[in-house]
C-alpha cells in the first residue's frame, strides 16, 4: 500500500518547552493518527512532519495548546537561493492543486522571524523576493481567504545569531492551534479563584495529557477551586472533585484577589463551569479526606488529574486518629471541626499512585505534579507503582532552586490485591521541610512552632515588665477570621 | 449532589465498617436542573452503577416508577429508559439533605448541594 503524506510545519509557541513532545505524542495517541518526524530538534520552534492528509492535521490542531498554527510546507531550505529555486519547483509541480488558493479572492503574507527582529520594511522585501507566486486576489489583513506564512528561524541562542539564517520556510496557513483557549479561560477573569488555581495554559496541557475525550469521567481529588476541571470539561469530560476543605469547596474562604473583600455569594466551582458553557458537564465537588476510602469499588475513572498541596500555599492534610489526642471538651451539640494532621508528601503520593491503580480504567491516566528540589532530583525519586507506567514527564522551573514535573501515568495491568506489589520512589524527605530550611537547619515543624512560641511569650513578659500593653498579633488575625463568618 | 455520584458513596472509611453501602439517602431539598441529553455518557456510565442504589435513589427522590426495581438487559435500546435515568441520575440536584451509613447510623449531611463525607478524627 502506497500513502500519501503530506509535509507540515508546526510552528509552536516557545512557552513551556518542555512539555511539547508529550502533548504531541498524547494527542496522537487520542486520536490515533500516523505521522512522521522529518526534524530531529525537538526543541526548536517549529517541527516539520508528515501527515496522511489535512484531516489529521486539523484534528491534532484541535487540541494542542503548544501549536501556534499549522503550515502546509511549499519549501525549506538553508539558503535563500535554495529556498526560493525549491519554491518555484514546487509551485510548478503542484500548479494543478494550488490554483485554488493561489486564484483566491483575498490573502495576507505574515513574515515570521525567529531570533532576529526586522522592521516591516525588511519584512515587505522578504514578501516581494516571492513576486513569481501567481497569487492572484487582493491583499486583506484582516480577513483574508489565503494566509501564507513565510518563516525565518535564526538560531536558538540570542547571543550568537548567526548572519544568515538557518531554516527559510513558507507555507500556507491551514489551521490554528488552540491557544485562543488560553485567553479564553484566563484566571484573570474566572468567577472563583484561590491561591493555587491552576492557569488556564497549564490546566489545558493537563488535560491533553489526560487524554480527555467526549464522555469520559474524569476526577481530581484534590480540587480546591476547580481549575483543573475546567479545562477538563472544556474538552467534553464529566467532572467530579474532592477536598479536604470545606470552606475552599463552599467558596467560603479568604478571597485571594486583592480587589475583593468578601467572597462573592454565587462563587463555586459549578459557577466556573458554567462561566465557559460546559455546566452541563459538572457532576459535583464534595468534601472529604483522600487518605479514607470513599468509593464503591465499581466506579473506574478515565483519567484523574490532580495537583496535590505541596504544603507550601495549600497544607498537606488528612484527618486521622491521634493516640495523644487532647482532651475532649467538645459537647454534642457544638459542631465539629476534624482536627487534621500532617499528610506526608510520600504518603500522599504513595496513597495518589494506589487509587489511580484501584480506580482507574485500564488505559486510564493519571495526571499530577511532584514538586521537589532540583539538587535532588534523579529519576529515581518518582513515585512508581506495579499497575501503573510512566508514560510522560516534564518539568517547569518554580523559584529559586525549586521546579515541578508534570508526570503522566498510565495504567496497564488490571488491578489485583497481589502482594508482589511494590510502591517505590518518591522524595525522602519532606518537600515543606526543606523549603522553608533553606540552611539546611534540621528543625522539625514541631520544634519550629514551639520556638516560635517561646519567643512571642518572651516579647510579651518583656514588655509587661516596661510597661506597655502587649497586642497579639496572632490573636488579632485569627479574630479577623472568624468575624468573616459571623 | 447529583443521584449518580450518590450511587459512588460509600461509608467504608469509618472504624469497623466493613461495606458501608448503600447509604441511606434523606432528601429535604432538591432542585432540577435541565442538563443535555448524552445517551453514549449514560451507556458507558451504566456498569459502573449498582442498580439497587439506583432503584433506591429514585424511590427517594419520587420517580419510582419511572425505573425498574431490578437492572433489564439491553438498556441501550431502550431510549426511553436511557431519558428517565439521565433525568434520575444528572438532572435531579439534592441541595439539603443527609446520608446515613447503613452500619453504624453515622450522618453525612449534605449542604448547598454539597455532600460533606469528612469524618472525625476518632472515628478512622
Amino acid at each position: 500500500m502506497t500513502k500519501l503524506w503530506k509535509k507540515y510545519i508546526l510552528w509552536f509557541a516557545q512557552e513551556h518547552v518542555d512539555f511539547r513532545v508529550a502533548e504531541f505524542e498524547s494527542i496522537v495517541k487520542l486520536f490515533n493518527i500516523q505521522f512522521r518526524h522529518l526534524t530531529e530538534h525537538r526543541l526548536k520552534p517549529f517541527w516539520m512532519v508528515e501527515f496522511p492528509n489535512d484531516e489529521t492535521a486539523l484534528q491534532y490542531a484541535s487540541r494542542s495548546v503548544a501549536l501556534r498554527s499549522i503550515i502546509e510546507l511549499y519549501s525549506h531550505a538553508h539558503t535563500i537561493p535554495e529556498f526560493h529555486e525549491r519554491l518555484r519547483a514546487h509551485v510548478d509541480l503542484h500548479r494543478g492543486e494550488l490554483n485554488v488558493h493561489f486564484k483566491a479572492n483575498s490573502f495576507k503574507v505574515t513574515v515570521e522571524t525567529y531570533n532576529k527582529h526586522f522592521s516591516q520594511r525588511e519584512k515587505v522585501e522578504k514578501i516581494e523576493s516571492m513576486d513569481y507566486l501567481p497569487i492572484a486576489g487582493a491583499v486583506n489583513l484582516k480577513n483574508p481567504l489565503v494566509e501564507w506564512w513565510y518563516l525565518e528561524f535564526w538560531g536558538m541562542d540570542a547571543t550568537a545569531v548567526p548572519a544568515t539564517p538557518e531554516d527559510i520556510l513558507f507555507g500556507r496557513m491551514l489551521t490554528q492551534g488552540q491557544r485562543h483557549l488560553i485567553q479564553q479561560l484566563s484566571l484573570k477573569q474566572r468567577k472563583f479563584i484561590g491561591n493555587t488555581s491552576m492557569d488556564a495554559q497549564l490546566s489545558l496541557l493537563m488535560a491533553n495529557q489526560a487524554m480527555v475525550r467526549d464522555g469520559d469521567l474524569v476526577f481530581d481529588p484534590f480540587v480546591g477551586t476547580g481549575s483543573l476541571l475546567v479545562s477538563a470539561a472544556k474538552f467534553g469530560g464529566y467532572v467530579l472533585g474532592a477536598d479536604i476543605d470545606f470552606m475552599m469547596i463552599h467558596a467560603r474562604c479568604r478571597p485571594s484577589r486583592i480587589s475583593q473583600k468578601v467572597r462573592d455569594k454565587d462563587e463555586s466551582i459549578r459557577a466556573n463551569l458554567k462561566q465557559y458553557g460546559c455546566a452541563d458537564r459538572y457532576m459535583d465537588v464534595l468534601v472529604a479526606d483522600f487518605s479514607n476510602p470513599l468509593w464503591q469499588t465499581r466506579i473506574a475513572f478515565d483519567s484523574i488529574i490532580t495537583d496535590p498541596p505541596y504544603g507550601i500555599r495549600e497544607a498537606t492534610e488528612k484527618v486521622e486518629n491521634k493516640s495523644n489526642a487532647k482532651e475532649n471538651t467538645r459537647t454534642a451539640e457544638m459542631a465539629h471541626y476534624p482536627s487534621t494532621s500532617h499528610y506526608s508528601l510520600q504518603n500522599l503520593y504513595a496513597d495518589l499512585l494506589q487509587f489511580s491503580a484501584t480506580h482507574l480504567k485500564l488505559g486510564g491516566r493519571l495526571v499530577c505534579w511532584l514538586p521537589f528540589h532540583r539538587d535532588d532530583y534523579d529519576e529515581t525519586m518518582l513515585p512508581q507503582h506495579t499497575h501503573l507506567r510512566l508514560v510522560a514527564n516534564s518539568e517547569q522551573p518554580l523559584a529559586g532552586n525549586t521546579a515541578r514535573r508534570l508526570l503522566t501515568y498510565e495504567k496497564h495491568l488490571e488491578y489485583s490485591d497481589c502482594p508482589s506489589q511494590s510502591i517505590g520512589g518518591a522524595p525522602t524527605q519532606d518537600f515543606r521541610d526543606r523549603y522553608f530550611n533553606t540552611n539546611c537547619a534540621v528543625e522539625s515543624r514541631q520544634e519550629r512552632r514551639m520556638r516560635k512560641a517561646a519567643l512571642r511569650e518572651e516579647g510579651r513578659l518583656a514588655m509587661e515588665l516596661r510597661g506597655k500593653l502587649h497586642i497579639d498579633g496572632r490573636a488579632k488575625k485569627c479574630d479577623l477570621n472568624k468575624a468573616r463568618f459571623d | 449532589m447529583k443521584l449518580s455520584t450518590y450511587n459512588f458513596l460509600t461509608s467504608m472509611a469509618i472504624k469497623g465498617v466493613k461495606v458501608g453501602y448503600p447509604l441511606k439517602l434523606t432528601i429535604s431539598k432538591k432542585d432540577v436542573v435541565e442538563s443535555e441529553f448524552n445517551p453514549v455518557f449514560i451507556e458507558r456510565l451504566l456498569p459502573k452503577l449498582d442498580w439497587s442504589a439506583v432503584y433506591g435513589a429514585a424511590q427517594v427522590a419520587e420517580l419510582a416508577e419511572d425505573i425498574p426495581a431490578t437492572q433489564p438487559e439491553n438498556i441501550s435500546d431502550d431510549e426511553q429508559l436511557l431519558q428517565r435515568l439521565h433525568h434520575l441520575l444528572f438532572e435531579i440536584d439534592v441541595l439539603e439533605g443527609q446520608m446515613e451509613c447503613p452500619e453504624t447510623g453515622r450522618i453525612f449531611p449534605i449542604t448547598d448541594g454539597i455532600p460533606n463525607m469528612l469524618l472525625n478524627e476518632d472515628e478512622v
